[in-house]
């Protein structure tokens, strides 16, 4: 579908409207809320002002207690296009850092989180001995786990990528493993029958049956996990001192009240889990597409 | 009420050169719930011989379907004795000795038409040449040689049926068992599939044991219909019929068919006032 034909069917009008709001009621915002900062600094350099003066300072402080969308978008231009990759203030080269533990926590999480399914879905003791783990892994805050595990690996000399990840990995392998524990017990009663009126092997019938019914539930599952690992990945960088990566930048900004540069941070990292969380459904049509999915 | 022929024979036991092919010896079968025990089948003696087509007829809960997964070990038992060639049905199972047809068509839906079929080839390890020469024959046996490469959506519910039919049949067992599978769709299908299935029966000269709940299509398809009741499931009577194995759909306006049809209402009404 072109752009143009895409308007013509009416979808991108309503999605464009909706954006539109999003964005005026945060300019709204900016104004509000940095409106008191601004007034007080009138009143101390005892400058007369008016309303129009008012609000074109607001959505220009240096340092706003919620920077205007542009302020946001011309940081991120200054960061991310304007500055080498390899310099330490060019977010392309911290979201490369970020992304790389991400993706390899997001790996080992997945396999993780598939392996223990399959375990437990094919063997009883398992699910009674492993799911209450499982499960209560997930009800400790991560910022609380984040720095204890950063620091053991650190003592056993394991630093920089790999902690983060494991961090990740913690965090994503739980929606795979519940996804898929789901997905590979969907198939129903008489295609399970059929496999054994075959006397199916036990791996004939994850192969051929379980395997690909469960790929649908797979597929939602690696949604979520690809966009908490990020949020894994980022919260790993917190306790490491902050050299490199967006939680690096992230903390650095907080350091110093950079709001724009927390700010410029947070939006690239929404696109970032955005961007990740699109291609996986891409492979997801294409693959459930080949396996006959309705188009 | 007739008794259900032939209880003392043993199983390898020929006559007139027709072989056993299943035969159950005071089967019964109760289910554990937890509103108490469930008598699915009550002293059940059966006996089906190379190349019958044996109905099993009776209102829902009368154990049939029961029957029919109990010969395919998918049940267990639990007083009596069954044997399918000669061999436990567990045993007979994992000779793969029969096809399945169930109620639903159950394909895989993420696997085209010509990969459902010879999916039990795939199983038992058939190479891929193999597989493709019996997909093309037995699409072509169900009538729906060109539909290979179309996922199961995209067929209606009795091209589906058929398809699943072509599937218990490629790899070639004698015994076919199936369970209702014309109930989901409308009478001018099923009359259809009814004939084309007695050309198969008739083409293939497989045995098949055959679970419904309408009586034309018991009286029609069969060469022995079983009538059963229910609350316990048991055999209440047996009817041979001997229409020529060519006959048409126009079998069923002769007197001789509606003759075998009341006879067979009858029995069923006989096992539900016997039921109170």
């Amino acid at each position: 579908m072109t752009i143009a034909s895409r308007l013509a069917a009416g979808k991108a009008g309503p999605v464009a409207a909706v954006s539109l709001v999003i964005v005026a009621i945060w300019y709204l915002g900016a104004i509000y809320m940095n409106a008191e900062m601004q007034i007080d600094r009138y009143e101390r350099e005892e400058t007369v002002w008016s309303a129009g003066d008012l609000v074109r300072a607001t959505l220009s402080q240096e340092r706003p207690l919620l920077p205007a969308p542009h302020q946001i978008l011309i940081e991120m231009k200054k960061t991310i296009i304007d500055k080498p990759i390899t310099s330490k203030f060019s977010l392309v080269f911290h979201s490369w850092v970020t992304l790389s533990s991400t993706l390899l926590g997001f790996a080992i999480g997945t396999a993780l989180g598939i392996l223990l399914a399959v375990g437990i879905v094919h063997v009883k003791t398992l699910e009674k001995s492993l799911m209450p783990w499982v499960i209560s892994s997930q009800t400790i805050p991560i910022l609380a786990i984040a720095p204890m595990v950063v620091v053991v690996l650190g003592a056993i000399g394991l630093k920089g990528l790999l902690p983060k990840a494991i961090i990740s990995t913690y965090l994503c392998f739980f929606p795979v493993t519940i996804g898929m524990v789901k997905g590979l017990r969907s198939p129903d009663p008489l295609q399970m029958d059929l496999m054994r009126t075959y006397s199916a092997s036990r791996w004939q019938t994850f192969w051929l049956l379980r395997w690909p019914s469960s790929l649908p539930f797979l597929f939602a599952s690696l949604k979520v996990a690809i966009a908490i690992s990020l949020v894994g990945a980022i919260v790993g960088e917190l306790p490491t001192g902050a050299q490199a990566g967006l939680g690096a930048r992230l903390l650095a900004g907080s350091y110093y009240g950079q709001t724009i540069q927390i700010w410029s941070a947070l939006v690239t990292a929404a696109l970032l889990a955005a961007t990740m969380v699109a291609l996986v459904g891409v492979v997801e049509r294409q693959l459930l597409r080949r396996m006959g999915a309705r188009p | 009420m007739t008794p259900s022929p032939a209880r003392s024979r043993t199983p390898s036991a020929a006559e007139g050169g027709r072989r056993t092919v299943v035969e159950t010896d005071k089967l019964s079968l109760t289910f554990e719930t937890a509103d108490g025990p469930v008598h699915a089948l009550s002293e059940i003696d059966l006996r089906v011989e190379h190349g019958d087509f044996v109905s099993l007829i009776g209102p829902s809960g009368c154990g049939k379907t029961t029957l029919l997964r109990a010969i395919a070990d998918l049940e267990q038992a639990t007083a009596g004795r069954i044997e399918v060639n000669g061999v436990s049905p567990h045993q007979a199972r994992l000779d793969r000795s029969y096809g399945y047809v169930f109620q639903a068509p159950a394909l895989y839906p993420w696997r085209n038409i010509e990969r459902n079929v010879t999916l039990p080839l795939e199983i038992m390890g058939m190479s891929r040449q193999e597989r493709a020469d019996c997909a093309g024959k037995y699409l072509e046996l169900v009538d729906l040689a060109g539909f290979g490469k179309k996922f199961p959506w995209q067929l209606s519910g009795g091209m589906q049926q058929r398809a699943s039919i072509a599937r218990a049949l490629c790899f070639d067992p004698e015994l076919l068992l199936m369970d209702e599978p014309f109930g989901a769709l409308d009478e001018i299908v099923r009359d259809h599939l009814n004939e084309q299935l007695l050309q198969l029966w008739d083409k293939t000269r497989k045995t098949v044991v055959f679970v419904t709940h309408s009586i034309p299509e018991a009286v029609f398809l069969s060469t022995r219909i079983v009538v059963m009741s229910p609350r316990p499931g048991r055999i209440i009577d047996v009817i041979e019929t001997d229409f020529p194995r060519d006959r048409t759909l126009d079998v069923r306006e002769t007197p001789a068919f509606l003759e075998v049809a009341h006879r067979v209402r009858e029995g069923l009404r006989a096992g539900h006032s016997y039921d109170g």
